[in-house]
């Protein structure tokens, strides 16, 4: 395992990267920079790891998501605080599919905050470890952005836009110190999926997503399944011919 | 979706709401109003509201401050006791009371004042809380304690999550050595033995505890077990999560009042050979089952009831042979079956339940008619002694045996919260 020292979070305040973010502390993470949209809730993240791990030094940035300048003045920002070891990328929000279909204002949301959003973050932060030569850059997709479906093919499709995307940066930075990681995570327990519990949904521990992320990042994986079994499940679900996902109700 | 709380009696719809913050609550819906849940631990229907709203705590789990000079924490009361035991003992504090799993969150432990093997020493986990949050569903915030609004605080220590919900917490850790535990097993052989046992160990052991074969009938046969938290001086690699040894635990057969007989003979033949002194790590001593996941399936579909009752020392001895007596009759029971004296002192709630004298815990697979039944004649036994049963592990008590056990019930309905009812509430109190 490479020194993991510092560390930047995009969309900090997410349950996943919070839990993430307890596990790389208890790994010894030196420095830290928390970036959100929302300073109070932004302020309840630090104050807990804060706790949890006096020794890291950590720093907070409040910053536009959708304002390309904002977001280049953001990562420069960061980088200038810290030279990181990772940056993870884990905002996104789950629209409501059925509500994008009828508003296109709400469907372009959805599409800037889920795909847009976060691989300008991905470009800017790119360009960054470039510089220094070294780092990993992880981004959360989805297992939404394996094939399209009708009941969530707007955000399935910002987390295709961003699976490309990082496979497009994996490309540009094969054979170097910089890793390029795709997460897919599937349904997981968080305030994102709070309408889906109630309604019964088999839903993964974001404590075991965050596991599964830390450990795949820390192994050198490019794609991360979490849990992994929908690395199966998606290899079945892409490959299924058309006639036969047409009659699935999914 | 379907609730089950740990006794795994009914499975019935609720609304789950994740609790996101800790300003503002969701609106209640119409219904039988809501219920603020945690971790599910209890064993009853003190944590359901079937065809209600549960609130579910356990997304408030942040920490929000320490003070390493003093040990007081404040958290959010979503958070587990384990996340607490883990973060802190490395840096040498500890939860002075916790109760048999760590798997609950600080409300949980709030709402029902848990206690654990220390209650001689350390009382229960109320005594141990220095201030708390509470959201009223009006939107109200009331800030309550020892010191400030001090009749909020004992409504709401041991108030079964009626008087709102209990968003934060300071509570007083106290400083330890380390992880490490001295640990003595001693077999006793009638009830005698075992009031000595835990009258002698009083002074000098801080954790106390007994298991109790239901089955020795007049005999009484069981397992002292003491504790003390050891020197720091012990290096020792701690156990990973999953290489702690599993106690004993009883297979599906087990349920079946033919094997539990050989099998407790076999369990108390087996701990009294290994009686004596050894290091243990905190987490298999404390909690000994939490790392066998689930294990209240094994009572199948049917669930399972805890019967935990506590009775003044001066009639524990007869009221807990006459108990045990009707056990072993009815052949009932379970291996879990715990046995433990509590100290001289008087807890912080209004409603919380331990109170010096004796306390006796029993698992007993659900078997209908015939379990009530025995349920009945253990009551009349508790009733007669002028003891109480623990909400905490209750689906079925009588009410007037909960009015006669729990005397500042009228005052406790003052600080009630018109918008939060449960299963519990509606049984026992009407609404
Ligand atoms: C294996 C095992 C061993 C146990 N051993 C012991 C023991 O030794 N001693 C002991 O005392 N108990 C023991 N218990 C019982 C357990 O400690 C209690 O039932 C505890 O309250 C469960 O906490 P929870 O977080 O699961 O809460 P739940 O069971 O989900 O809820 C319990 C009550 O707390 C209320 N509540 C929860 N959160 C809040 C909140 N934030 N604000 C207001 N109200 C709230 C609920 O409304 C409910 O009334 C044991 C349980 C198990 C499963
Ligand atoms: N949970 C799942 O089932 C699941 C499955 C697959 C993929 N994912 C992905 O995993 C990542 C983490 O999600 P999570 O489950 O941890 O969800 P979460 O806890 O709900 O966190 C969502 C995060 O996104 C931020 N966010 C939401 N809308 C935003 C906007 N318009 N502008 C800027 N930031 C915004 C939130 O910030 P605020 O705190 O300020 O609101 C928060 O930090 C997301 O990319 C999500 O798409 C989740």
């Amino acid at each position: 395992m490479s020194t993991l020292r510092k560390i930047v979070i995009v969309g900090a305040t997410s349950a996943m990267a919070e839990h993430c973010a307890r596990l790389w502390l208890q790994q010894g993470v030196e420095e830290m920079v928390l970036i959100g949209r929302d300073a109070q809730r932004v302020d309840r993240v630090v104050a807990d790891l804060r706790v949890r791990a006096p020794q890291c030094l950590i720093q907070t940035i409040i910053s536009d998501f959708l304002q390309p300048e904002a977001i280049a003045r953001t990562v420069e920002q960061a980088c200038t605080a810290v030279s990181p070891d990772i940056v993870l990328l884990a905002h996104g929000s789950l629209p409501e599919q059925a509500v994008c279909q009828q508003d296109l204002q709400h469907n372009r949301v959805a599409l800037e905050v889920n795909a847009i959003s976060p691989v300008l973050f991905a470009e800017a932060f790119a360009s960054r470890l470039e510089q220094v030569g070294q780092g990993k850059l992880v981004l959360i997709g989805s297992v939404a952005g394996d094939r399209g479906r009708k009941s969530n093919y707007v955000y399935g499709a910002a987390k295709g836009l961003v699976t490309r995307y990082a496979q497009g940066l994996q490309h540009r930075f094969a054979g170097s110190r910089i890793q390029v990681v795709l997460v897919k995570p599937g349904p997981t327990d968080t305030p994102m999926t709070a309408h889906l519990k109630s309604s019964g949904t088999k839903l993964a521990s974001v404590e075991q997503v965050a596991s599964n992320i830390v450990s795949g990042v820390a192994g050198g994986k490019t794609v991360i399944y979490a849990p992994a079994k929908w690395q199966l499940i998606m290899l079945i679900i892409r490959h299924l011919p058309r006639v036969i996902f047409n009659k699935l109700d999914i | 979706m379907k609730v089950y709380s740990w006794g795994r009696l009914s499975g019935e719809h609720h609304a789950v709401n994740m609790l996101g913050s800790t300003s503002n609550l969701p609106p209640l819906a119409e219904g039988p109003r809501a219920l603020p849940h945690g971790m599910g631990r209890s064993y009853g229907d003190s944590c359901l509201n079937p065809q209600g709203t549960l609130w579910k705590t356990t997304a408030l789990d942040h920490y929000v401050s320490f003070d390493p000079a003093s040990g007081l924490l404040v958290c959010e009361a979503g958070i587990l006791l384990r996340d607490i035991q883990r973060t802190f003992i490395p840096r040498g504090w500890i939860l002075p009371v916790t109760p048999g799993t760590q798997l609950v969150t600080v409300g949980g432990a709030i709402a029902n004042d848990v206690h654990g093997k220390n209650h001689h020493v350390h009382g229960s986990f109320g005594d141990h809380v220095r201030q708390l949050r509470l959201l009223r569903t009006d939107g109200s915030v009331i800030e309550c304690g020892p010191a400030q609004n001090t009749d909020w605080f004992a409504a709401t220590v041991g108030g079964l999550g009626l008087t709102g919900v209990i968003t934060q917490a300071c509570l007083q850790l106290r400083p330890v050595a380390g992880p490490w535990m001295e640990t003595e097993t001693c077999p006793y052989y009638t009830l005698d033995d075992f009031f000595q046992l835990a009258d002698a160990s009083e002074a000098q052991w801080e954790h106390t505890v007994s298991w109790i074969d239901c089955m020795s009938g007049s005999r009484s046969r069981g397992i002292f077990m003491r504790g003390n938290h050891a020197a720091a001086d012990i290096r020792q690699p701690e156990p990973g999560a999953k290489a702690l040894t599993v106690p004993l635990v009883p297979p599906v057969s087990l349920i079946n009042p033919l094997s539990l007989r050989p099998f407790n003979a076999a369990y108390f033949h087996a701990q009294a050979q290994k009686s004596g002194r050894r290091i243990q790590h905190y987490a298999g001593y404390f909690y000994p089952l939490d790392n066998l996941l689930e294990w209240n399936r094994i009572y199948g579909p049917r669930g399972f009831y805890q019967y935990q009752s506590v009775v003044p020392r001066q009639v524990g001895q007869e009221a807990v042979a006459a108990m045990l007596k009707e056990i072993t009759r009815a052949g009932a029971g379970s291996f879990l079956a715990v046995l433990k004296t509590f100290g001289n002192r008087q807890a912080a709630g209004m409603m919380s339940f331990p109170q010096p004298g004796v306390t006796l815990a029993l698992d007993f697979p659900n078997k209908g008619a015939q379990t009530l039944a025995l349920f009945e004649r253990l009551d009349a036994i508790v009733r007669e002694a002028g003891g109480r049963l623990y909400m905490a592990k209750d689906a079925r008590m009588p009410r007037d045996l909960f009015e006669a056990g729990y005397p500042r019930l009228a005052e406790f309905l003052n600080y009630r919260d018109p918008g939060l009812s449960s299963a519990l509430s509606r049984r026992l109190i009407g609404y």
